[in-house]
């Protein structure tokens, strides 16, 4: 006798334990530390801040650990937590311009005021397995040099002078809020922006690269690229002024493109913009190529239709969470939609069969 | 759970769910954007069904989950777990007890009454998705009520296929205005779209809310000579015997044997104990 399936609600609960006990691994294994992760894992926990959209290391460190290192299920974490935080309001502009740089380099001048700092990057190591570090490791030591008191000007500002690259527009206006009004489109730039910044590290790679290859080839140098801490201001009414209330790492990368004019515009360079939570310069220069390939309407340049210029197409596909969420959901029952279709194709194939069971008589 | 509010979501977030469903109801079938919060379960898995109930529920309430019309079935378990511990309310299976049903691809096959809201959770909540990708220009077509495209798409299938070849997430015409996807459920569950309660439809990841109020008119798109067909397996339920119920095929051994049983287990619960047994039904002691 058959009896249907039963007890949905013990296997989840045994799935949950039996996840648990996976999480932890072997337990002559010592266990890892929020901390070990927030310190030695610091650029998955970046990644995790970036597309979580919240910053805070150790909440990111914690997610890491309970996905069992699956980023985009960490990001999933802070997101579902981020969403329940009351919002006691908005900071003033971060100024990226007083930014304490660790890391600050321009590949369109040789030396700019700020000189080239080359911080803590895996750039011009060589990508050889180092088996020292499967032993325990020594604490490395890197040379300390006096820390820059001046700001660091933005390379921009120099070609700004000349009128040779394209002045962003400035406005006070309130940008809207992605996370609190639904996405419409044609949107804006500060909610491409925004969506950008939060998007899926892969998808904006993938989408930058297009680009490069000529699928709305943009010729971006990265006119400059800087990573380091800023101060977050906050203005207190019943103050009156604004109070520093902490300070967030940032990767910032401009971009300067190459722009031949156009009809309304005479030739100049043009800019792309990045701006991610912690050190992210992959997803930060990624982002100022599709930021810029995604301009192409205001500044008067043609569409190609390659898949970058296409806004609905970018922003509609770029974050994971949507995107593993309505992917993974096809594991779910799907038994109803299936016995329907399953019942139109035997339904069609009996009239197909009779259809063709004369002629193949009569032959 | 006492560290978050009532029904999980924070109070300002309900009021924008209720002012989207409200416009909803206003506007039957109307698509209505609305701000889609990140929920603690994955976006596919019911998060604007999930928003929806939590912004309708009440203290008072009686919640049912359903998914392919099971009260059983997983994540229909972890649903309804997730507002027992996040809102406290009474849960039930029971159809007729229920003043909120969440659904996942079914419509519960008793009628439901004017006291009771059924709450769907949708996929994709633009019927005219797959014939036009882009949103900018849907919702140009519904502005301009311009779904002759969806007619070609119907009699393509006819003259390919010598039917409509839309099993599930039938397209239906509402209130003599908007076309609307239905969510994927059978299109066996069509007629019951015109009924007593009020059925509200939420789409987390693609925020979107829409409404079908009590009493409107709901019909699917069909033509003259091609009319629509409410269809299910050419079966009886084997526990219960119904005629009139949407069935599961379940493959029984290796050999491929094969029953029917519907696909509401409530349904075929309450015919059971009413004494009803289908032809498989008899050995049944539980």
């Amino acid at each position: 006798m058959y009896v249907a399936v039963k007890g949905g609600e013990k296997a989840i609960d045994n799935a949950h334990a039996w996840l648990a006990e996976e999480r932890r691994g072997d337990t002559d294994v010592d266990e890892l530390s929020i901390a070990q992760i927030r310190e030695q894992l610091s650029l998955a926990v970046n990644r995790v801040m970036a597309e979580g959209s919240l910053y805070d290391p150790d909440l990111a460190a914690l997610a890491i650990k309970q996905a069992r290192g699956d980023l985009i299920e960490a990001i999933f974490l802070i997101r579902a937590y981020r969403t329940t935080l009351p919002r006691f309001g908005y900071s003033n502009p971060v100024d990226t311009g007083t930014m304490r740089c660790d890391r600050r380099i321009s590949a369109t001048f040789k030396d700019a005021p700020g000189g080239q700092v080359l911080g803590p990057t895996f750039d011009y190591t060589h990508r050889l397995l180092d088996f020292k570090l499967a032993a325990d490791g020594d604490a490395p030591h890197a040379p300390v040099a006096a820390p820059r008191q001046e700001d660091t000007p933005h390379i921009t500002e120099f070609l700004k002078g000349e009128d040779i690259i394209q002045d962003e527009v400035f406005s006070d206006d309130t940008p809207g809020d992605l996370t609190r009004e639904p996405m419409a489109f044609p949107s804006n730039r500060p909610l491409r922006l925004q969506s950008l910044t939060r998007g899926d590290e892969g998808f904006v790679l993938g989408m930058a690269y297009s680009t490069q290859r000529g699928y709305a080839r943009n010729h971006a140098f990265v006119g400059e690229l800087r990573i380091g801490k800023v101060s977050v201001e906050m203005d207190i009414p019943e103050l009156g002024f604004a109070i520093d209330i902490g300070e967030v790492e940032l990767t910032e990368c401009e971009t300067v493109n190459q722009f031949q004019g156009s009809k309304t515009e005479p030739p100049q360079f043009t800019r792309g913009y990045g701006l991610v939570f912690g050190q992210s310069e992959r997803k930060s220069i990624a982002m100022a190529l599709v930021d810029r390939a995604l301009r192409w309407e205001e500044l008067g340049e043609d569409n190609l239709g390659a898949p970058a210029q296409d806004e609905e197409f970018v922003l509609s596909h770029a974050d994971n969470i949507q995107a593993t969420g309505f992917l993974e959901h096809i594991k779910l029952p799907h038994y109803v939609d299936f016995l329907s279709e399953l019942e139109l194709v035997r339904k069609l194939r009996r009239e197909a069969e009779a259809r063709m069971a004369p002629k193949e008589a009569a032959e | 759970m006492s560290a978050y509010n009532f029904a999980y979501l924070d109070e300002q977030t309900k009021r924008m769910i209720r002012r989207a469903i409200l416009k909803g109801l206003a506007v039957p079938g109307y698509q209505v954007p609305f701000a889609s919060r990140e929920m603690p379960m994955p976006y596919g898995w019911g998060t604007g069904g999930v928003q929806v109930s939590a912004a309708t529920l009440t203290p008072e309430d009686r919640l049912k989950v359903i998914d392919q019309g099971a009260d059983d079935t997983t994540n229909a378990v972890s649903i309804r777990k997730f507002f027992e511990n996040t809102a406290g309310v009474e849960t039930t299976e029971d159809t007729s007890q229920a003043t909120i049903i969440q659904t996942r691809h079914r419509i519960p096959e008793a009628k439901l009454t004017e006291d009771q809201i059924l709450v769907y959770q949708v996929p994709i909540p633009e019927p005219l998705r797959f014939l036009e990708p882009r949103e900018t220009e849907t919702r140009k077509m519904h502005s301009l009520e311009e779904y002759g495209l969806m007619h070609v798409k119907l009699y393509e299938d006819i003259s390919q296929h010598g039917a409509i070849s839309t099993s599930y997430a039938y397209p239906v015409r509402v209130s003599g205005r908007y076309v609307m996807d239905p969510s994927p459920i059978p299109k066996f569950d069509n007629p019951k779209l015109e009924m007593d309660a009020i059925q509200l439809f939420g789409a987390g990841r693609e925020q979107r809310i829409y409404a079908v109020p009590p009493h409107t008119k709901v019909v699917s798109l069909d033509f003259e000579d091609y009319p629509f067909e409410a269809t299910k397996a050419d079966h009886c339920c084997d526990l219960c015997g119904a005629e009139d119920s949407y069935l599961d095929e379940v493959i029984m051994d290796d050999a491929g044997n094969r029953m029917f049983v519907c696909s509401d287990t409530d349904y075929c619960r309450s015919r059971r104990e009413a004494g009803h047994i289908g032809p498989m039904g008899a050995e049944d002691a539980a």
